[in-house]
C-alpha cells in the first residue's frame, strides 16, 4: 500500500508505485485496444520528419493548438481597465465562465464579468429581453458606474443590435437614461482577442467622445499638452502599468492611461473583496480627447482605434510593444519629443544599468537560437530584444498575425546579422511549430504555458514570456516593458539558460566536469 | 455558543431575505425559489433547479459545450475531439480539467490538445460543412492513429444550419467505418452544462453503441466485469477508485470517461454492473444500458472512508460471496491508513464549518469526507443540478443546511460574509474572491491541482489539503498588526 498518513503521496509519485503501474498495464493490455508500441514509435518518429512537416504545413482547414483566443476575451480585458466598470457580455453564458476562468488562472485574481445568458428562445426571438433584464440585474446587484457591453458569437450570428437594445433597455428603465453603457460588437469568428481589445476600447472612446450614442452632445476637442497611453492586451499588465506610469511620472508628463486593468488584477488579501479597483475613470476618458498625442503601445491591438485617434486630431505614436534597450529608447524618445522634456536622468541611469547587465551576460545568450510565438506586437518587441542581445530568432510565429505583421518582422530580421536564419510564420499554430522544432531545432522556445507540450515533445526548454501563464505564479506582477522590464526579461532568459545548462551537466562522473560553480 | 437548528433556520431565512433585497422585485421572486434551508424529512432540498439563469447576475454556470466536450467526450483519450466553431471555446477549455491519462499525446492520444475549426466570417456566411469535411481528412492524414473523431458543436453550428450529421455519416463511410460522432452541444442549448451531458450521452448511444462504425474486438466477458461510469479521472480519481474495485476481485472493463478509450465504451454493454459515480452527467447512458442491455447500475461514493466502505459493500452485494469476502479484506486492509489519516487531521479540523458550491455530484458526495474529519457542511448548492440531485442530497445533509441553487456571485459573497465558514469549496472563479476575504478555499472541481481525492489513497490527500488550506499561517496575516490592534 503506497499511501501513508505520515508522508502523503501526491499524484506525481502515487501513480508511479507498482500497484498503480500494474493496473495501468492490465487496463491497457485487456481493454484499450491500443496500437502496438512499435506502431506508436513509428508514427512518433514520422511526425519528426520533413515529410510530415510538409503535410502539416499543407493544412488548409484544421487548426491544432493555436496561440490565440477570441474577441470577447479582449473586450473583457478592456472593460476591466475602466473604473468601477462591469463587463457585460451579451450572448451565451458559458463563454463568460470561460473568460473569467481564463483570466483568473493567469492572474490568480478574481475576474468579474456577467453574461446576458441567452438560450434557445433568444436564438429564435433575439436577446432583447436578456439585455433588458440583464442590465437591470447587473446595475442593481453590482452597483457599477459603467457597464461595458460586448458580444459572443451567438449574439453576432443572430444579428442582435447592441445600440438599439441598450437604448430599448434604458427606455424600459433597466438603468438610468444617463447611465454609461458603451458597447462593442466582438464577433469571435473575426480576428482574435486583440481585435476584441481594439473594438472594445474604440467602443468606450466613441461613447464618451462622440455623444454617447446620440444621447449627449459630442465633446469638442480643445488640445492640451497631455499625452495618452494605450497599452494593448498584455498578460504582464500588473507589472507593466506600474512601470509605464513610473516612466511618465519621471518625465513629469501630464498623461492618461486609457484602459488600465492593473488595479482590478492586483488587489490585496486583507479581508475585503474589491470587485472594482483602479482603472481609468470616465472623467479621464473624456479628458483624454484633448490630449495632443496618444501612444499606442501595440499596433495590432489598436488598428481601428489608431485610425479613430487620427481622425480626432491626435498625433498617434504607434509602437510594436518595444522592449529591451533600443525598444525602450524608442518609447522614451517619443515621450521626450512629445513633451519637449529631456529624458530624465533616472531613466538614463536605468538604461545604463540594463546595458551593463546585458554586457555582463551577453556571452551566454549570444548565438543562441530561439523560437518564439505569441501576439504579433509582443513578438516584434521580443525579436528586437533578442537581436540586440546577439541571440538568433529562428522561428517567429503568430496564429493571429497577418502578412503585414510578417513583413515587419522580416524587415527586422533582415536588418541584423543575427536575424539571417530567421523565418516568420503568420497564421500558424503550435502544431506547425512542433514540426519546425524537429526539423530545424533551436535552443529555447519563448511562449506561454502551452509551450510546455512543445518542450516535452521536442526537448526544447521553454521560457514563459507570453500570456497565458497558468503553471507559474506571479510573473504578471513584474514588468517586461521599460528598462526595468528589459532587466526582468533578460533575467528570465538567463535563468532558463542556466537551469538548462546545469540540468545538462549534472551527471556525476559523466558530465559534471562542466557543472560549474561560477558561470 | 451553539445555535439550535430552529435558530439556524430562522437565521438562514433572514439572510436569504436580506440578500434578495438587492434584486429588482421581479427577479427576487425568481431567485427566492432557488434559495432555502433543508428541512429534515422532506424529500428534496426545497429549491427549484435546472431553470434558466437570470441574465446579468454573474451565474457560475457554463454551457452545453462545456458539458459535452469539457466533461463527457474530452477525456476519451484515443479520439480527436474537434471544437467546431470559433477558436475561443476550445482555447479556454484546453487542458483545464485535469483529466489524467496514459498515452503518447499527439500520436495515439489527444486529450490535452486543442483541435478547432477556427471559424472565420466566411464559414458563418457560407456554412462550415465543407471545412469540416476537409478537417476530417486532415486529421486522418496527420493523426493516423486516432480511433475516432467527435465533433463538438459551438454556438454558431446550430444557428447557421450546418448538417454535421450528414458530414459525419459520409466521412465515416468514406473512411471505412471510422468512428465519427457529431454532438449538438451548442452553448445556447439548455440552461447549463447539464444538457451537454445529456446530449453527449445520447451521442454515445446513437453513434457508438448503435452506430454503423467499426467496433473494437470484443473480449471474453467474466462474471465480475464492471464499468466505472462518471469518473473523469481528475488528478487520477478513477485510478484510485479502480485499484479498490480490482482488489475486491472485480474486473473494470471500462472507464467513462477519464483515461477512457473508444474500445472501452464499445465494450461496456458486456458489463455485469455499471458503477455510477457522477449521476448527473452519466445517468442517461446508465439507464439506457439498463433498458437496452439489462445491465443494472449502482450509484457509489468514493469520498471519505465512511462512504467508501458503504459503497464497497453495496457494490459487493451484487456479486457472490468470494467478492464480498475480498471486499471485507479490502476494507480491513485500508482501515489502519484511514485511522492514521483521521488521527492526524481530525484534531486540527474538528468543528470547522464548510460551504460548498460545485457541480455534478460533489455538493453532496464530498460531505461524508468532511464529516469523517469532524467538519460540518453548513451550506451547499449545485451549479446545474436537477431535482433528482436535490433529492439525493437529503441523504447527506443536516437539518437546517443552507441551500443555494445556481448561486450568483452576489449571493455567494453575501452568504459567506454572513455565515463565516472556515472553508469554502468551489471553483476557480470563486477562489480568489473568498481568499481576498480571508476565507480559506479549495477548488473542488480541479482539486486545486492536487488529487486524487477518490478512494482511500485519495482521502489521505483530501485530508492533508483541507488541513493545509485551513491551517495555513497565511490567514493570520491578512490584518496588518497596526490595524488588528485597533
Amino acid at each position: 500500500m503506497p499511501q501513508s498518513a505520515e508522508k502523503v503521496l501526491d499524484h506525481e509519485l502515487l501513480f508511479r508505485e507498482p500497484e498503480y503501474q500494474q493496473i495501468f498495464a492490465s487496463k491497457r493490455a485487456q481493454f484499450e485496444n491500443k496500437h502496438s508500441d512499435a506502431k506508436v514509435d513509428e508514427v512518433r518518429d514520422w511526425t519528426k520528419t520533413k515529410e510530415y512537416q510538409e503535410k502539416n504545413f499543407a493544412r488548409e482547414a484544421l487548426t491544432v493548438n493555436p496561440a490565440k483566443a477570441c474577441q470577447p476575451l479582449g473586450a473583457v480585458y478592456v472593460a476591466n481597465g475602466f473604473h468601477k466598470t462591469l463587463s457585460f457580455v451579451h450572448g451565451s453564458q458559458g463563454c463568460v465562465a470561460y473568460y473569467r476562468s481564463h483570466f483568473s488562472r493567469h492572474f490568480k485574481e478574481p475576474t468579474s464579468c456577467v453574461s446576458s445568458s441567452m438560450t434557445e428562445d433568444a436564438a429564435v426571438f433575439g436577446g432583447l429581453n436578456n439585455m433588458i433584464d440583464g442590465l437591470a440585474n447587473s446595475y442593481n446587484l453590482y452597483k457599477p458606474e459603467m457597464i461595458a457591453v460586448s458580444t459572443t458569437c451567438m449574439a453576432e450570428v443572430i444579428g442582435d443590435d447592441l445600440d438599439a437594445f441598450i437604448k430599448n433597455a434604458k427606455q424600459k428603465g433597466s438603468v438610468p437614461a444617463d447611465f454609461d453603457v458603451p458597447f462593442a460588437h466582438t464577433p469571435a469568428f473575426v480576428g482574435s482577442h486583440i481585435t476584441g481589445y481594439d473594438n472594445a476600447i474604440l467602443g468606450v472612446l466613441k461613447h464618451f467622445w462622440d455623444g454617447k450614442s446620440k444621447t449627449a452632445e459630442p465633446l469638442v476637442r480643445v488640445p492640451n499638452d497631455s499625452i495618452n497611453f494605450i497599452g494593448g492586451f498584455d498578460g504582464f499588465v500588473v507589472g507593466n502599468m506600474k512601470e509605464i506610469k513610473r516612466i511618465f511620472d519621471l518625465f513629469e508628463i501630464d498623461y492618461t492611461v486609457l484602459c488600465d486593468p492593473s488595479g482590478a488584477w492586483s488587489t490585496p488579501t486583507d479581508g475585503e473583496f474589491r470587485m472594482y479597483q483602479g482603472g481609468t475613470t470616465k472623467a479621464e476618458v473624456e479628458r483624454a480627447l484633448h490630449a495632443k498625442a496618444t501612444i499606442v503601445f501595440q499596433e495590432y491591438c489598436c488598428e481601428k482605434t489608431t485610425k479613430y485617434l487620427h481622425e480626432k486630431g491626435h498625433e498617434v505614436v504607434v509602437l510594436n510593444a518595444p522592449v529591451g534597450v533600443a525598444g525602450t529608447d524608442q518609447l522614451v524618445m517619443a515621450l521626450s519629443r512629445l513633451s519637449g522634456k529631456p529624458v530624465p536622468a533616472q531613466l538614463e541611469l536605468e538604461r545604463g544599468l540594463l546595458v551593463d547587465a546585458m554586457a555582463d551576460s551577453q556571452a551566454h545568450l549570444h548565438g543562441k537560437r530561439f523560437a518564439l510565438y505569441g501576439d504579433p506586437d509582443q513578438l516584434i518587441g521580443y525579436t528586437q530584444f533578442l537581436l540586440e542581445l546577439g541571440a538568433e530568432p529562428v522561428h517567429v510565429l503568430a496564429t493571429n498575425g497577418g502578412e503585414d505583421w510578417a513583413d515587419k518582422v522580416k524587415a527586422l530580421l533582415a536588418a541584423s546579422p543575427y536575424g539571417q536564419n530567421g523565418k516568420v510564420y503568420p497564421k500558424r499554430d503550435l502544431w506547425h511549430l512542433r514540426s519546425l522544432l524537429f526539423t530545424d531545432p533551436v535552443d529555447f522556445v519563448i511562449g506561454n504555458t502551452y509551450g510546455k507540450y512543445l518542450e516535452r515533445d521536442t526537448g526544447t526548454p521553454l521560457v514563459r514570456l507570453v500570456f497565458p501563464i497558468f503553471d507559474r505564479h506571479h510573473y504578471h506582477r513584474f514588468p517586461t516593458w521599460g528598462y526595468e522590464g528589459g532587466m526582468r526579461v533578460l533575467v528570465t532568459l538567463l535563468d532558463e539558460f542556466f537551469e538548462t545548462l546545469d540540468a545538462n551537466t549534472n551527471v556525476p562522473s559523466k558530465t559534471d566536469y562542466s557543472f560549474d560553480i561560477i558561470r | 455558543m451553539s445555535v439550535t437548528v430552529e435558530e439556524q433556520k430562522a437565521a438562514n431565512k433572514a439572510l436569504i431575505e436580506e440578500v434578495l433585497k438587492a434584486y429588482p422585485e421581479k427577479m427576487a421572486k425568481k431567485r427566492v425559489k432557488h434559495l432555502g434551508t433543508y428541512e429534515s424529512g422532506k424529500p428534496d432540498c426545497g429549491v427549484k433547479s435546472n431553470i434558466k439563469s437570470l441574465p446579468g447576475v454573474m451565474t457560475i454556470r457554463g454551457c452545453a459545450y462545456a458539458g459535452s466536450k469539457g466533461v463527457v467526450w474530452g477525456p476519451i483519450k484515443d479520439m480527436v475531439h474537434i471544437s467546431h466553431g470559433p477558436v475561443g471555446c476550445g482555447q479556454y477549455s484546453w487542458s483545464s480539467r485535469r483529466n489524467y491519462y496514459i498515452g503518447t499525446t499527439g500520436i495515439d492520444t489527444f486529450v490535452t490538445m486543442q483541435f478547432t475549426s477556427d471559424f472565420q466570417e466566411k464559414d458563418i456566411v457560407f456554412g462550415g460543412d465543407k471545412k469540416l469535411d476537409k478537417i476530417i481528412d486532415e486529421i486522418q492524414a496527420l493523426f493516423p492513429l486516432n480511433k475516432g473523431i467527435s465533433i463538438q458543436s459551438e454556438c454558431p453550428i446550430g444557428l447557421i444550419g450546418d448538417d454535421i450529421e450528414a458530414v459525419s455519416k459520409r466521412k465515416s463511410k468514406e473512411l471505412g467505418g471510422h468512428t465519427i460522432v457529431p454532438v449538438r452541444c451548442e452553448g445556447f442549448r439548455g440552461v447549463s452544462q447539464s444538457l451537454g451531458h445529456h446530449l453527449a450521452n445520447d451521442a454515445i448511444r446513437d453513434w457508438v453503441f448503435e452506430g454503423k462504425t467499426q467496433k473494437a474486438p470484443e473480449f471474453e466477458a467474466t462474471p465480475y466485469d464492471v464499468a466505472i461510469i462518471g469518473d473523469y479521472n481528475i488528478g487520477g480519481d478513477a485510478w484510485s477508485s479502480r485499484i479498490l474495485l480490482e482488489e475486491m476481485g472485480l474486473r473494470v472493463i471500462a472507464q467513462w470517461s477519464g483515461d477512457g478509450t473508444i474500445a472501452e465504451l464499445e465494450n461496456t454493454p458486456k458489463a455485469k454492473l455499471n458503477l455510477l459515480h457522477c449521476y448527473r452527467s452519466m445517468n442517461y447512458i446508465s439507464r439506457h444500458m439498463e433498458e437496452k442491455y439489462g445491465i443494472p447500475w449502482v450509484e457509489y461514493n468514493f469520498f471519505g472512508p465512511t462512504q467508501i466502505e458503504k459503497s464497497l459493500r453495496e457494490i459487493a452485494a451484487h456479486f457472490d460471496d468470494s467478492i464480498k469476502a475480498k471486499t471485507e479484506a479490502v476494507i480491513a486492509k485500508y482501515k489502519p491508513l484511514m485511522e492514521a489519516v483521521i488521527a492526524k487531521y481530525k484534531p486540527r479540523l474538528a468543528g470547522k464549518k464548510v460551504m460548498l458550491f460545485v457541480g455534478g455530484l460533489r455538493p453532496r458526495h464530498v460531505i461524508g469526507a468532511y464529516e469523517d474529519l469532524g467538519m460540518e457542511v453548513v451550506g451547499t448548492g449545485y451549479e446545474f443540478a436537477h431535482n433528482d440531485d436535490y433529492q439525493r442530497t437529503t441523504h447527506y445533509i443536516k437539518d437546517g443546511t443552507l441551500i443555494y441553487d445556481d448561486v450568483t456571485g452576489y449571493e455567494f459573497e453575501q452568504f459567506v460574509e454572513k455565515v463565516k465558514p472556515d472553508l469554502v469549496g468551489s471553483g476557480i472563479k470563486e477562489k480568489y474572491v473568498f481568499q481576498k476575504m480571508g476565507v480559506p478555499f479549495r477548488q473542488m472541481h480541479s482539486w486545486d491541482y492536487s488529487g486524487p481525492y477518490h478512494g482511500y489513497d485519495g482521502f489521505a490527500i483530501f485530508a492533508r489539503d483541507m488541513d493545509m488550506a485551513i491551517s495555513s499561517p497565511i490567514w493570520s496575516l491578512t490584518k496588518a498588526p497596526w490595524k488588528a490592534a485597533a
